[in-house]
């Protein structure tokens, strides 16, 4: 189960691109062009050189659960946790289409995407 | 220009309100104010720099002065969240030392409590403009929930244990027992904390700390006005502070911003671990205290667990006595911020004020940490080591 009812993302003109292309179902992740590290949060200014180059490239949207938690003083119980992505950073998600007591660091994930409205999806992980 | 030994901290003052329905934030505020002030031997005229942080109402700092009447020629609002208070006093100190202030005051308050506020388990209400949030918020971190995830990655690479995270409650509430003003008094056993109902895996309830109203406040100046006042003297011997984050998606939720400001604090104190009689460790949740325990450098990084066992924390048996007044895990957490009553328990311990029953025997140098947002996302965090007269 996920949550019963999911926070909006702001959109800012600094990461429309990253949710248009979520509203589609593809995940972005933002690439620094000088380094060419992967990163997260998406923003356009690189945290490594300080340069606004920072580009958004399509992702596999495959992972790993770095650590997670499932919140259990909710109406509805939901587990948030953080997934290192294939190409690198780690990000924060819910985990969903789990049983949660099955959910273990270092289980293979795969994006799915929550449609929220007609404005934007979110992307989310469930086992690969 | 030295910071050490330049500057002391000359009074202090803990509200003794757990719940202030019939206060406003601003009234809590001065309330700690003048209770520092007097406990200093100095009043409002005195104050010529003003300290405080986002718990501060309307404008921070330019509310507050107004409605405490105070003139000023240095002013310092920075938030960092629960670690504020402890970076108030490194830059009040600084300030003192190079002749900016002479008097310095720093306040915290708030009333979560009286408000209902759902602290641990409730998303914050968050900055459309913050730059994470979109990436975040949608997810439901709440206080709770991120502090267990860095316990849950803790206890996977170290193999900490939900046992030895109670030993750090256990201990709070030891101590906790004989202050009249802490909220939770009962002595609790780790079965106790262990089977209290789970909030979010692996923190129980008996991990988190408690919700309060109240406050805090402490008064600098240089130590000639110091020495005049009749107070036990209490040196700034060295502090240090950083902000750690999720650096563009390389996250360790294992350690803390503690790394650095401890090991600043250490070198600018010149003292060494052994030296350190007392420590006030914050513990919004008992893998806070852990963490920071490793990460100030009291035992090696994935040890805390083994470190904090069997009562090591406890004043009397235990070789690092902290929060003898029970800490955020009993006493209180004005604001749901608890940084500046560890300065005040550090404070009394230097002093040899604390209560008989947990005041560590000539305790002449004693250390403060501060931990401020999240140690799931980002951090201030903060120390400060103090010391008596010839330390």
């Amino acid at each position: 189960m996920p949550q019963a009812e999911y926070i909006h993302p702001p959109i800012n003109p600094e990461t429309k691109e990253f949710w248009d292309a979520a509203k589609d179902h593809k995940f972005l992740v933002p690439k620094c062009p000088d380094t060419g590290k992967h990163l997260w949060f998406p923003r356009r200014v690189s945290p490594f050189t300080g340069k606004t180059n920072v580009e958004y490239v399509e992702g596999k949207g495959t992972g790993t659960i770095y650590t997670y938690s499932v919140m259990r003083r909710t109406a509805s119980p939901y587990c948030i946790a953080y997934v290192t992505l294939d190409e690198g950073p780690t990000i924060m998600t819910n985990i969903v289409n789990v049983d949660y007591d099955t959910v273990k660091i270092g289980m293979k994930v795969k994006v799915t995407f929550k449609d929220l409205n007609d404005e934007a999806a979110l992307p989310l992980f469930e086992p690969a | 220009m030295s910071i050490r030994g330049n500057a002391c901290i000359a009074g202090i003052y803990e509200h003794p309100t757990r719940k202030a329905p019939d206060k406003s934030l601003a009234q809590l505020h001065a309330e700690v104010a003048a209770g520092a002030l007097a406990d200093a031997g100095l009043s409002f005229s005195d104050v010529d720099s003003f300290y405080c942080a986002g718990d501060a109402p309307g404008l921070g700092a330019m509310s507050m002065v107004e409605y405490m009447g105070l003139k000023l020629r240095h002013v310092d609002s920075t938030e960092t969240g629960g670690s504020s208070y402890v970076i108030h006093v490194n830059h009040a100190a600084a300030m003192i030392a190079a002749g900016k202030t002479d008097v310095a005051l720093i306040t915290l308050a708030g009333r979560p409590r009286s408000e209902g506020q759902a602290t641990g388990t409730a998303p914050r209400i968050y900055d459309a403009n913050a730059p994470d949030v979109g990436f975040e918020a949608p997810y439901g971190p709440t206080v709770v929930n991120m502090y267990a995830m860095a316990a849950m990655r803790h206890m996977h690479e170290f193999g900490t244990t939900s046992e030895q995270l109670a030993w750090i409650k256990v201990a709070a509430s030891t101590h906790a027992q004989y202050n009249e003003h802490a909220m939770l008094r009962d002595v609790v056993t780790v079965e106790d904390v262990v089977n209290s109902p789970m909030i979010s895996d692996p923190l129980h309830r008996l991990d988190c700390c408690v919700i309060s109203d109240g406050g805090g406040a402490i008064v600098m100046t240089k130590p000639e006005i110091a020495k005049s006042l009749g107070k036990p003297i209490v040196k700034y011997l060295g502090g240090g502070e950083t902000i750690k984050h999720l650096d563009g998606g390389n996250v360790d939720l294992t350690y803390t911003g503690a790394r650095h400001s401890g090991a600043a604090a250490f070198e600018e104190a010149q003292v060494k671990h052994a030296d350190i009689k007392y420590a006030s460790v914050y513990d919004s949740f008992t893998i806070t205290v852990l963490e920071t325990i490793e990460d100030l450098g009291f035992c090696e990084k994935g040890q805390g667990g083994k470190f904090v066992s069997d009562g090591n924390l406890i004043s009397g048996v235990g070789k690092l006595p902290f929060n003898t007044d029970g800490g955020g895990l009993c006493n209180n957490h004005p604001a749901n911020r608890g940084g500046m009553t560890k300065v005040l328990e550090a404070v009394r311990q230097v002093r040899g004020e604390a209560h008989p029953k947990v005041q560590v025997p000539n305790c002449d140098i004693a250390l403060a940490h501060g931990t401020g947002g999240s140690i799931g996302t980002r951090m201030g965090s903060a120390t400060v080591i103090l010391g008596q007269e010839d330390a």
